[in-house]
């Protein structure tokens, strides 16, 4: 006979995994901050790491960000057109990317780009058992081989997010002064105009360090305590982009209705 | 791969970033021009503000001469007490006239000094005393409305 509470209990059981999860993750973040002492005192680590997760996303980030402009030029100058208004198109290039799409996008490709290979290379290495052999070492694996890759991770993803916006507002313009013809003057003067250094442009920059601590904090972690498997490791990538993804959605949410509530 | 390669291309990437929030403060924001260093603050009060938001810009000849900073209720008189930081630079008559205007038909909504010929400036934390409300497009179609029915009823 069906156990009638089976439901129940396998909710329950769900719930407090979720909960138990969610526990380790803060006491590894606190592990991580604990032991980032020497990923700063022995910088060529971080450096590596910031080498691999940054430099190498140069290109995604910087393409990505022109196309994204480009697009951004495209339709706004069609929507604009219609009450003739196209000057303001490079405000509203400017204000869409540094504000939202900026930190979002980037953040996203960052996830997928830089977030999946750390999950992959600490899930491998706890697989091939190498963490345990430099526990055996007496070397910290959380020192050596986490906390490098953590604050590498959050140094460059607000700067690739800065160079996501750059680039998108010079795709704005390529598009809409250079290929179609609004006035070069009014283009930059409504933009400077109408984009405010404090509020528009640096909390595009907290959202985009914010977003760069969950989404180190999420590959590191998904890597650390991915099952030691082929079929682990592939998972833990899966779930890092996956969990990246929604919460950088989830925290994007939730710093615009702080910070943009409505008061420009 | 080689540590000093690995520095150069961090060095290289670094500096694109910082170079890149530069662009954005200089040539996007408005951290090089529009930036008012020093300011002293005046007071406005308003019987009705329309759609006037704080940070809105303040013009004296259609220039830009300081910023909105803060917009109050004042429970006593029943007023709106709109506080402004202008530019140190700038000096206003006693008898400035403070009006809420419309940019274009559509834009947003700015308060615009008329000066007027005193002698006396205004000083930092003055209350500027003759001021103008925002038009409320309702008010005056129908005050357009009314005056149209009367002129109707006088002419039967």
């Amino acid at each position: 006979m069906p156990d009638p509470l089976s439901p129940f209990r396998k909710l329950g059981h769900a719930t407090v995994e979720r909960i138990w999860r969610l526990g380790f993750a803060a006491r590894f973040l606190f592990a991580i901050l604990m032991h980032s002492g020497s990923s700063f005192r022995r910088l060529h680590l971080t450096l590596r790491e910031i080498y691999f997760s940054g430099v190498l996303s140069l290109l995604i980030i910087l393409v990505s960000g022109l196309f994204v402009g480009l697009v951004l030029g495209l339709q706004g100058y069609e929507t604009l057109q219609r009450y003739g208004s196209t000057e303001a198109l490079g405000i509203l290039v400017a204000l869409s990317l540094t504000r939202e799409l900026g930190p979002v996008v980037a953040g996203l490709l960052f996830a997928s780009r830089a977030g999946s290979s750390v999950t992959a290379e600490i899930g491998l290495m706890k697989a091939t058992e190498q963490l345990k052999a430099m526990d055996m070492m007496a070397v910290n694996p959380i020192a050596r081989v986490v906390a490098p890759r953590f604050w590498g991770g959050v140094i460059s993803m607000p700067l690739l997010a800065a160079m996501f916006s750059a680039m998108g507002v010079l795709g704005g313009w390529l598009i809409g002064v250079v290929f179609i013809g609004v006035d070069d003057g009014a283009f930059w003067s409504q933009m400077q105009a109408g984009v405010d250094f404090r509020y528009d442009i640096w909390n595009g920059i907290i959202k985009s360090i914010v977003f760069g601590f969950a989404v180190s904090l999420i590959a590191v972690f998904e890597g650390f305590d991915s099952v030691p498997t082929a079929e682990g490791v592939s998972r833990a990538i899966t779930r890092t982009v996956v969990t990246s993804a929604m919460a950088i959605l989830a925290l994007d949410f939730i710093l615009t209705s702080f910070m943009f509530r409505g008061t420009s | 791969m080689n540590r000093s390669i690995i520095d150069l291309w961090v060095g290289f990437f670094v500096a694109l970033g910082i170079a890149a929030v530069l662009f954005l403060a200089l040539k996007v924001g408005n951290l090089s021009s529009g930036h008012l260093s020093e300011t002293y603050v005046l007071q406005a009060k308003f019987d009705n503000i329309g759609g006037l938001k704080a940070r809105g810009p303040v013009k004296s000849a259609g220039v830009l001469v300081g910023r909105i900073a803060d917009i109050r209720f004042d429970p006593q008189t029943y007023e709106a007490v709109v506080t402004m930081n202008v530019d140190g630079r700038y000096r206003f008559p006693k008898d400035t006239f403070a009006s809420i205007y419309t940019a274009g038909l559509l834009g947003e909504q700015y308060v615009g000094f008329d000066v007027g010929g005193d002698e006396k400036m205004l000083q930092p934390g003055d209350t500027i005393a003759k001021t103008q409300s925002a038009v409320v497009l309702e008010k005056l179609i129908s005050q357009f409305l009314f005056s149209k029915a009367a002129d109707g009823q006088d002419s039967k």
